[in-house]
């Protein structure tokens, strides 16, 4: 028992590199922020979009929405912090992780809206066109607002998913909870920070996920 | 053809509120109208009957270019709402529509379903739009029922908010499609009494119905389609009579005797 006390909560270890592992949870905060504003808002314009039903269009935003639900978020980080100074392109390892992240959000975020607006029936913009509202009202008055009801609790427990994987960006070597808790473990030979990490994770994350199910119980509503 | 008074081609065609010519609706290969010349007057009541797959709906559904139509004309307040360049949302709100679903907005109560296009299409101001939501909803007798969620409204009573949400734009026309087919029976009442109400009121209506016993009471003039074509029309007492095509009679029969 001790042996495993000793391992993994070394408070002295843990004393040592708690400053570092709290200035990463300010990195993992900053960027996790920055990936759900960004990825959310370019989802959601994507799908809008994507009803106005333009053919050549769509077939881009498909293009995009498959590729980025496709390949692993690992890779499109790896794509953008390494291959992309080939061509020019030179992003910090946080810019990187932001743009990589973001994408990847905004690709299941339009999926999700997408079928959200199909859900919503075709009744209800008949009635809205019928009353003489245009295309952009039925839209923002009627459609949006019930699509938008029944998508925020997916679009919420995406958004954790995709901000879980800030911890990606310690490959790029950005310097946040992940990359914090493994350089104190290289350099202290004792994984203590690592459950440090681990409880950090949590404290950031676990609000979000009551957050999530909040807002499922919130926007259920009687037809 | 048996014609109403004042009211077929060649009649007052110049008191023709609604003048329907040579319309055509095709859905791929399948012609659905195939030619239907029909006129609706100033505060007339038509009644459109007919088996389903006859075209009714597709007929109301194209006064207002729900559908698109395939050729012809529909001459509205003195304009072919056909027409290239035709300003399609200022039509919309001079043809009030009802629809057999209600398709009322559900994230909207009664008064804000009924206020939504006085706001978004007529620009009125917030309190003016929801005076007249409210007079609207009064003109339905759903006045106390203001504040309620469409789902927490009987069938019956959500037909008369979509019947009230048509009405505050003050349309010349509304159309009717199946306003109580999707209604149970002891419902129906309700909405048939807020149609006579209109009747009474001088409204122009198109109304696509089973309710013959209404059609025989209410109507100024009955249309039988089958077809894609109007087979006869003539006022009630013609249409439900025994001298009336046999088709008529036939299909008449089946539906009383359901």
């Amino acid at each position: 028992m001790s042996g495993m006390a000793d391992t993994f909560f070394n408070l002295a270890v843990m004393r040592q590199y708690l400053p570092k592992v709290i200035e990463g949870m300010g990195v993992t905060l900053q960027l996790a922020l920055a990936v759900v504003v960004t990825g959310l808002m370019l989802g959601v314009v994507l799908a809008l979009l994507r009803s106005l039903r333009f053919k050549p269009l769509n077939a881009l935003i498909v293009v995009f929405a498959d590729v980025f639900r496709a390949v692993p978020a690992l890779v499109i980080l790896i794509i953008i912090y390494f291959a992309l100074p080939t061509v020019g392109v030179r992003l910090s390892g946080f810019a990187s992780a932001w743009l990589g992240l973001s994408l990847v959000l905004a690709a299941f975020a339009e999926e999700i809206v997408w079928a959200g607006i199909l859900s919503v029936p075709r009744g209800q913009w008949e009635a809205a066109r019928a009353t003489g509202l245009g295309f952009a009202q039925g839209l923002r008055h009627v459609v949006l607002p019930q699509a938008l009801r029944l998508t925020v609790a997916p679009l919420t427990n995406r958004a954790i998913v995709i901000t879980k994987n800030t911890a990606l960006a310690s490959v790029l070597a950005v310097g946040e909870i992940l990359y914090q808790a493994q350089a104190g473990y290289s350099f202290s030979y004792n994984p203590s920070p690592l459950t440090l990490g681990a409880v950090a994770y949590l404290i950031l994350f676990i609000p979000l996920v009551w957050f999530g199910r909040w807002v499922e119980g919130r926007f259920a509503w009687k037809r | 053809m048996q014609v109403a008074q004042g009211a077929g081609p060649g009649g007052a065609a110049a008191a023709a509120l609604l003048d329907i010519r040579h319309l055509r609706k095709t859905f791929g290969t399948t012609e659905v109208l195939k030619g239907i010349d029909l006129s609706v007057g100033l505060s007339e009541l038509v009644f459109v009957i007919g088996p389903s797959g006859s075209g009714k709906s597709t007929l109301l559904r194209c006064c207002n270019r729900l559908e698109e139509p395939s050729g012809g004309e529909i001459w509205f307040e003195g304009r072919d709402i056909l027409a290239p360049g035709t300003d399609l949302n200022a039509m919309r709100r001079r043809i009030g529509m009802v629809f057999q679903s209600f398709n009322l907005y559900p994230h909207l109560n009664a008064r804000d379903n009924v206020a939504l296009a006085l706001l978004h299409v007529l620009k009125q101001p917030r309190d003016q739009a929801h005076a007249r939501a409210l007079q609207s909803l009064e003109q339905v007798g759903l006045a106390d029922r203001a504040g309620a969620m469409p789902g927490e409204l009987s069938g019956g009573q959500q037909q008369r908010v979509a019947i009230a949400r048509a009405l505050a734009l003050e349309p010349s026309i509304v159309l009717f499609d199946e306003p109580t087919s999707a209604l149970d029976p002891e419902l129906v009442g309700s909405v048939l009494a807020v149609l006579r109400s209109l009747r009474t009121a001088g409204m122009t209506m198109l109304v696509v119905s089973h309710e013959m016993g209404f059609a025989r009471s209410a109507a100024d003039r009955v249309v039988f389609m089958e077809g894609g074509r109007i087979v006869e029309q003539g006022p009630p007492a013609h249409i439900f009579g025994s001298d009336a095509h046999p088709r008529i009679r036939e299909f008449v029969a089946s539906v009383e005797h359901r």
